[in-house]
């Protein structure tokens, strides 16, 4: 049996409307709404059948300009050695999303680099900082709109170079 | 040195006060131990038993405080170009800087995409020694090194400049 039709029957049984079916029948990730996550997460965890202990990685991906930003998670349970991947889209210009890290610990600092990286504001994470980058920088530079600033704390970061093109 | 060579007995070497002090610092240039990225593990084993800086009489220390040389080896983010000011101005005078390898000296791979790093750790403090590489190969940074030896040896500290 593929993990990823059981979870999916799973979910859409327990959490109805939650699940966004594909248009073609496919085994690498499951499309989920944003609305409840906090809630399927915590049953994710807690199912017997699923048992997923482990939250490996939390990726954002920008789809584009005109399209949303995305929230991938993968997921891997120690006791039926089993894993997924689980996709959530959310908009550009409002981007918000149940926070899992008090589900599992380790998706602190996953968020928070997701934060740093793409501005996606995770509600409910308790201490939703920047990861990687000075605490005063400006703008989310993984987005595909990202401007590079031409200074910061002055301090040039553009340098044009005659004749490297 | 001059017409008092040679005067003497054995084992008795004459000079001049500012090139004795000039001499004596070049040979004993402790550089501030820290790295930055991969240009670090090159420093590093340049410093280990191989290449062994210590026979030109370079040894590292862990505090700005104690240090003359600072070697910039690596990639200097704009969040770590701050730090590396604050720690350069920690340093007693005198000091040197070398940049060792591409991205100190100029960006390197980063110059022209990276939107985090700086460009040339000379936008933010000075710099004596410049070595090429990605990452320098140990033989280099002990060239580099020698030239700033070969620098500190030529100044005159107690003679006024005019």
């Amino acid at each position: 049996m593929i993990i990823n039709q059981k979870v999916s029957d799973i979910l859409e049984k327990q959490f109805p409307g939650s699940v966004i079916q594909p248009e073609e029948p496919q085994n690498d990730y499951i499309q989920l709404l944003p609305n409840n996550w906090n809630e399927i997460a915590k049953f994710l965890k807690k199912e017997t059948e699923l048992k997923f202990d482990s939250c490996q990685c939390i990726t954002g991906v920008d789809l584009g300009i005109e399209e949303n930003l995305e929230v991938r998670y993968n997921f891997h349970s120690m006791k039926h050695k089993h894993k997924i991947e689980i996709r959530i889209a959310v908009d550009r210009k409002r981007p918000t999303i149940p926070s899992v890290e008090q589900v599992w610990r380790g998706a602190d600092w996953l968020e928070r680099e997701v934060y740093d990286m793409y501005g996606v504001r995770f509600k409910g994470h308790r201490d939703l900082r920047r990861m990687l980058l000075p605490e005063d920088w400006k703008g989310w530079p993984l987005r595909k709109d990202y401007k590079t600033p031409n200074i910061y704390n002055g301090m040039k970061v553009k340098k044009v170079r005659k004749g490297w093109d | 040195m001059g017409f008092l060579e040679e005067r003497f007995e054995d084992n008795i070497v004459t000079a001049k006060v500012d090139q004795l002090l000039s001499w004596a610092r070049s040979t004993s240039a402790w550089y501030f131990q820290f790295g930055l990225a991969c240009c670090a593990i090159e420093m590093m084993a340049t410093a280990a038993s191989r290449h062994d800086l210590e026979r030109i009489g370079m040894m590292p220390r862990s505090s700005p405080r104690q240090a003359d040389v600072m070697i910039v080896a690596g990639t200097v983010t704009l969040k770590m170009a701050t730090r590396v000011k604050k720690l350069y101005d920690q340093m007693a005078e005198p000091k040197y800087v070398i940049s060792m390898g591409s991205c100190a000296n100029s960006g390197g791979p980063y110059s022209r995409a990276g939107y985090h790093v700086l460009k040339g750790v000379d936008q933010v403090i000075p710099v004596d020694v410049y070595i090429p590489g990605c990452p320098p190969r140990p033989e280099s940074l002990i060239e580099g090194l020698l030239k700033l030896q070969e620098k500190i040896r030529h100044e005159r500290p107690l003679t006024k400049k005019k």
